[in-house]
């Protein structure tokens, strides 16, 4: 309330007079001026902007960071930038910015690298069907999670490598024969029927990318668990065995691993016993992941208390409902921000199967930009910005996701 | 040699694992004789195996822009890619019978000594110790390269030897890095030479003025010229500074699967030198030339010997075209990296390109 309107209001109610010596109040309290700065964009940046004297130096030096770095940012990744174009002449003048048409054009290699274009509908169902499967596993209000857990860790993986694989013709060839020794009339229609083979050597782009992780997350996990179990164990060769694969595993870079397996290999082995191109990184992969995953998963084994084993143990039951019902539910969810680590690196990880010729989505950015009809100032970098930003929105978002579980899963131990 | 500075660069970084392997390799040495003795068992036989495969498998570089890189879709185009077509086509009738499989630099000898792949045709340098030592045999020179310079057409040279006292971008810890100091020495002549970890870093350099020359082997300098600003602006020069036969190879103890590969190369390369393309092969078929009626299977049967069928050399032409053909669409004046004929021009031509009769 203003001023004026205060006064007045105290000489209004002033009128009838008083003897001196009594005090009675006669009018309201001045109105104090409101809170102002308690609440509002301004308080806030008073409060986390200019707290202090450093404070307020590091927030003028990165707003003049960003108004040096934004315009020419924003001028070469939208105003300046090439939208569509029928080959890279567009991009090539001086001046151009990101080439987003190299992008669409070259979206399909990217995402299926070789793969047939006419079946590109098997990697999509594939894909879909393990999206939709990791979100009912993932939403925390889904029902019947068990299901989901037998579906995918069971029957997905092998429907997924018929979808992608198809059957080649000693499968076709198999199955024939025991539709002829079985006399069965549906199994010769499948044989003759299946999907076409596509060989691995046709994979590539993104959806190699996301079968790495998926089957290094998909494997890590349960065999983690498991040689974290064997590792803590008190039988003496099954702790001694974990012990060594873990060490020997952890001990050499993924490198080697995938060095080794792709040029020592099949120096060793005949050509037709050594495993397929992709499978042989897909098994180093899936085998660094579970070791690692091993030792986080044991570092939650450890900080369980004591008072819970002993408490089960008292109640008499057994070692693997002990484990099932009470250690693990709280190691793992200790773990998870370091289970969400392990994983955000693996998906980073995948790019090494690149050096070992795999065509990953890196890899397919990286051959595609030295394609002479495109070929130009400007397009490695925008390969290399497309490829940040995919990787960061699978990243972010596993780690968005860890953290909002984190919330739901402490909620017994808040105060 | 893309490969050998690769691979340089790759084995520094990894120090430890290359050490690693190493120890691997000699644990594991006794094995490793084993299965080259059994890789070896198995010669004569390559061909029947492609056959019964249904597939040529060929060996291809992870991506080198005009020699073996996939396109849009996927399918592999290249100057060496077209060898793999070349000689799918002599054996199945389709150009299209081809499993490809991109070999990094580390791993591609290993990959066709181990049998995993029928041939080779990644860029390769022949050189004498890949031959003995591990045991390859290269089917011929497809592609012949070497190490070339590239500069800014406003500084009026024209010839490298016009290139005393320049400052030259170069990969670092490359044959290309001692070719330069062994060339500019042996011409008595004073250069800056200014060192990248990357022929990334080397070409932006070049590109934003730091240097006046820009050095690499010629078939990878059209291919960088074409990242630059102003391609038009800079000239590749006519020198070439050191010998780098590139071509297909194929391992030791298969005569007759070394034999259709180096004929497939040859086939082409007569094609050409005939004037038969993939437009008027069908033409050709009717033709008088006695070279032409031998080479396209109307006279003789110059395939059984190496167990292909009569027209094994129409076929190569009809799908896949003659080297001149080849050539101009993948690397030539048909494909953005334009690059001359050159020391790759047929031997009546002023090349090297010769191909021994068919007869």
């Amino acid at each position: 309330m203003s001023e004026p309107h205060a006064a007045a209001l105290s000489a209004r109610n002033a009128e009838p007079a008083r003897p001196p010596h009594v005090f009675v109040r006669a009018g309201g309290a001045p109105d104090l001026p409101p809170p102002g700065l308690v609440g509002g964009p301004l308080a806030w940046a008073q409060a986390n902007l200019f707290g202090s004297a450093l404070s307020a130096a590091l927030t003028l030096a990165s707003l003049a960071f960003l108004a040096w770095a934004l315009p020419d940012l924003v001028r070469w990744l939208l105003l300046d930038a090439v939208w569509s174009a029928p080959d890279g002449e567009a991009c090539r003048r001086p001046g151009a910015g990101a080439c987003w048409a190299y992008i669409g054009a070259k979206l399909e290699f990217f995402a299926y690298g070789s793969y047939p274009r006419e079946m590109t509908w098997r990697v999509d169902l594939t894909l879909a069907l393990g999206a939709a499967l990791a979100v009912w596993l993932l939403w925390p209000g889904a029902r019947r999670k068990g299901l989901g857990l037998a579906l995918f860790f069971g029957a997905y993986p092998l429907l997924a490598l018929y979808l992608l694989h198809g059957l080649g013709d000693y499968a076709r060839a198999l199955l024939g024969g025991i539709a002829a020794l079985t006399g069965s009339a549906t199994l010769r229609d499948v044989a003759r029927n299946a999907l076409p083979l596509v060989p691995t050597n046709l994979w590539g782009g993104i959806f190699v990318s996301l079968l790495v992780a998926t089957v290094g997350i998909v494997v890590s996990l349960p065999l983690g668990v498991l040689l974290a179990l064997g590792r803590r164990s008190k039988a003496p060769v099954a702790r001694f065995l974990c012990v060594m694969l873990i060490e020997i595993v952890r001990g050499v870079p993924l490198i080697t691993v995938l060095f080794m397996a792709n040029t020592m290999l099949p120096l060793f082995v005949p050509a037709e016993w050594s495993p397929d191109r992709l499978m042989r990184p897909l098994i180093g992969v899936a085998l660094f992941a579970s070791v690692y995953m091993a030792e986080v998963v044991r570092g939650g084994l450890q900080a369980v208390p004591k008072g819970q084993y002993e408490g089960a143990m008292a109640l008499g039951l057994s070692w693997t409902n002990m484990m099932r019902l009470i250690v693990l539910p709280q190691a793992l969810t200790i773990v998870i921000p370091g289970v969400v680590n392990s994983f955000i690196a693996l998906f980073k990880d995948t790019t090494l199967v690149a050096i070992v010729g795999i065509f990953d989505f890196l890899r397919a950015v990286d051959t595609q930009r030295l394609d002479p009809a495109w070929a130009g100032p400007t397009i490695s970098a925008t390969g290399y910005v497309f490829a940040a930003a995919f990787y960061f929105v699978f990243c972010f978002g596993m780690s968005r996701y860890s953290l909002m579980m984190e919330r739901r899963l402490a909620r017994g131990r808040r105060h | 040699m893309f490969g050998g500075a690769k691979a340089m660069r790759a084995t520094a970084l990894l120090g430890a694992a290359g050490r690693a392997m190493g120890i691997a390799a000699v644990v594991l040495a006794g094995a490793g004789a084993a299965g080259q003795a059994l890789a070896q068992d198995k010669g004569g036989r390559t061909l029947e195996q492609v056959r019964a495969r249904g597939a040529l498998t060929c060996g291809v570089n992870t991506g080198l822009a005009g020699f073996g890189i996939p396109d849009d879709k996927g399918n592999w185009t290249g100057l060496d890619v077209d060898l793999c077509r070349a000689i799918s086509a002599a054996i199945f009738n389709d150009p299209n019978k081809v499993k490809f499989v991109p070999l990094t630099a580390k791993d591609r000898f290993t990959a066709l000594q181990s049998g995993e792949i029928d041939v080779l045709s990644r860029n390769g340098t022949w050189t004498s110790s890949r031959e003995t030592d591990l045991g390859l045999l290269w089917a011929g020179v497809n592609y012949y390269d070497g190490q070339g310079f590239m500069v800014r057409r406003k500084l009026n040279v024209s010839s490298a030897m016009e290139l005393s006292g320049a400052s030259i971008c170069v990969q670092q810890g490359t044959t290309t890095e001692l070719n330069l100091a062994d060339f500019f020495r042996s011409n008595n002549m004073k250069y800056e030479v200014v060192a990248f970890a990357t022929s990334n870093e080397a070409i932006k350099a070049y590109d934003s003025g730091r240097c006046d020359a820009y050095t690499t082997d010629a078939s990878g300098l059209y291919g960088e010229r074409l990242k630059l600003m102003n391609a038009d602006e800079h000239v590749v020069l006519p020198e070439v500074i050191s010998k780098e036969p590139l071509g297909p190879a194929v391992r030791q103890g298969d005569d007759q699967w070394y034999n259709v590969v180096r004929w497939a190369h040859f086939a082409m390369l007569n094609a050409e030198e005939l004037g038969v393309t993939k437009a008027n092969v069908d033409d050709r078929l009717k033709a008088t030339n006695p070279e032409i009626r031998r080479l396209l299977g109307v006279e003789g049967d110059f395939g059984k010997g190496m167990g292909l069928g009569a027209d094994w050399a129409y076929r190569i032409v009809k799908h896949v075209g003659n080297y001149g053909e080849s050539f101009n669409r993948n690397v030539g004046d048909g494909s953005r990296l334009k690059i001359r004929r050159g020391l790759n021009a047929l031997w009546n031509k002023g090349g090297l390109q010769y191909a021994p009769p068919v007869r």
